[in-house]
């Protein structure tokens, strides 16, 4: 065991795709207790295929995929609030319009230009050969960033998520704190999406939650244990995927399902005690 | 000076006017429900009242110390909070927040403040609990404690009992009360529940695209306006 994991560590793009791997699931399973409890889960499902119509236009014109792509999602993500907010399109069907605009702009861009190849294969189902050594440097920076600013406004995410109208009328500036959110989020998702896939990554912020919710009845231990689920939920993906020869994206998916399923199964039992 | 004065005050939504020209005020200790038919304009009021949205015209004023954002705030529940993984202990200590201003974490008074709102509100037993398992009425106290913990002077009430069976909702109605005589703190309840309303507060607010009637519980019932909405009644 020990030797499978010294000889997979030998690989560079191994230890990228860990690195990486790990930091976007810690973040966006922080991000994602506040998102799902918000109802908001589909936002990182609309963002990953604005992230996917992005990289195709970075493709096509030949620019740095994460300059082109990390603005625009952001902006659709600060977008997308906006939207919600004013419900004059509902929030889910703004981020249905939204998500489905975008991957045709990037279908039609790809196969005007390069034409439907592995690449494209790759955007929409992830790679664990992606990661660059930039892309190190930006997720260790990112999940710095996440990770001070979810502790110093723990108390305040928490206010918000509960209840926003009281957390704005005792003067909690709720509107900066969802852009923050938004905008994180959207960083997140570009970052993973390209390991991940587009179609795939929407599941590391919505599974961690829903799983630590099965289990746990405080606002803490839910965030805790999702950062927790979430992290070796990923590791075991990346494990089989490596063993297996499994797409690494679908890999990690099936670790959070079988994570859920334990945890609902564990949930259940102990209701079945308590009576 | 009174806690909260409006003078001239119009409200309204979208563009439309709601309520116009309302003059009344609120002063320490008093107690005085909101009353009106649905779509009066009683919730654009409240908004208008914390500050989460902005008069048409004339002046909300605050006085005696009474900051906007020290208002103790019972919403109306959401969906979001039917299956809100949060303990009682978590949710009412966020009423410390407004406090707190750009720092981040609690500290031992905001804690201990927390407790006795529980413990005054006969909820300190549920402290670990979690929140969605609570009953109507138990979680409407744990939002009651949140509400004391952000205020020492005023307590904004928005339709509090809806939803709550007769008997909870008079054990509530007990308890704001006691929380009005005994700690002294002012309370305004948006109602539908008028005779509740004249039975509890000590000045009523009757609101129909203007302000119908403001002044004390006691004129209300023998006001014209008041025979009226009470079925005449008792009164005549």
């Amino acid at each position: 065991m020990t030797e499978t994991l010294f000889e997979m560590l030998s690989y560079p793009f191994m230890v990228r795709a860990f690195v990486v791997g790990i930091l976007v699931a810690l973040c966006s399973a922080l991000l994602g207790v506040s998102l799902v409890l918000k109802r908001y889960s589909m936002i990182g499902d609309g963002l990953s295929h604005v992230g996917f119509g992005a990289m195709a236009v970075a493709a096509a014109m030949n620019a740095a995929p994460l300059a082109v792509a990390i603005p625009v999602v952001i902006a659709a993500a600060v977008l997308l609030l906006r939207i919600s907010g004013s419900s004059r399109i509902k929030g889910d069907a703004a981020i249905a319009l939204i998500s489905t605009s975008s991957l045709a702009v990037g279908v039609m861009v790809i196969s005007m230009t390069t034409g439907m190849n592995t690449d494209v294969y790759n955007y929409m189902f992830g790679s664990i050969l992606a990661m660059s050594r930039e892309d190190v440097v930006l997720s260790v920076t990112l999940a710095v960033v996440v990770l001070a600013l979810y502790i110093f406004f723990y108390q305040k995410i928490f206010a918000i998520t509960f209840d926003e109208t009281f957390a704005r009328a005792t003067g909690v500036k709720a509107g900066l704190y969802n852009t923050m959110i938004a905008v994180l989020t959207a960083v997140t998702i570009v970052l993973g999406m390209r390991m991940m896939g587009a179609l795939l990554i929407s599941s590391l912020i919505i599974f961690p939650a829903l799983t630590a919710m099965r289990a746990c009845r405080t606002f803490r231990s839910v965030t805790i244990h999702a950062a927790f689920i979430s992290v070796i939920c990923l590791i075991a993906g990346l494990l089989m995927s490596y063993l297996g020869g499994t797409p690494a994206g679908a890999s990690v998916v099936m670790a959070n399902i079988a994570a859920l399923a334990l945890y609902s199964l564990t949930g259940v039992l102990r209701g079945r005690i308590k009576r | 000076m009174a806690l909260i004065k409006c003078e001239n005050v119009s409200v309204g939504y979208e563009g439309q006017t709601v309520v116009k020209d309302l003059d009344f005020q609120i002063d320490a200790g008093d107690y005085l429900c909101i009353v009106g038919e649905n779509g009066s304009g009683k919730s654009t009021l409240v908004k208008s009242l914390l500050g989460l949205k902005s008069v048409e015209k004339g002046q909300i004023l605050f006085g005696d110390g009474l900051r906007q954002n020290e208002i103790g705030y019972l919403p109306q529940q959401t969906d979001v909070q039917k299956d809100f993984p949060a303990s009682v202990y978590e949710v009412v200590l966020s009423g410390r927040l407004n406090s707190r201003g750009i720092r981040p974490f609690y500290t031992a008074v905001d804690r201990k403040t927390a407790y006795e709102k529980m413990r005054m509100l006969g909820i300190e037993d549920l402290s670990r609990q979690c929140f969605r398992d609570l009953s109507g009425g138990q979680k409407q106290r744990v939002l009651l404690a949140r509400a004391l913990c952000a205020t020492k002077t005023l307590l904004l009430l928005d339709e509090p009992v809806t939803g709550l069976d007769p008997i909870v909702t008079a054990e509530f109605y007990e308890l704001i009360q006691k929380i009005n005589q005994e700690a002294g703190i002012a309370v305004v309840m948006v109602s539908h529940d008028i005779e509740s309303a004249v039975e509890y507060a000590t000045h009523i607010l009757h609101l129909q695209e203007t302000a119908l009637f403001f002044g004390t519980a006691g004129e209300y019932q023998k006001s014209r306006v008041g025979r009226t909405f009470l079925g005449g009644g008792s009164n005549d």
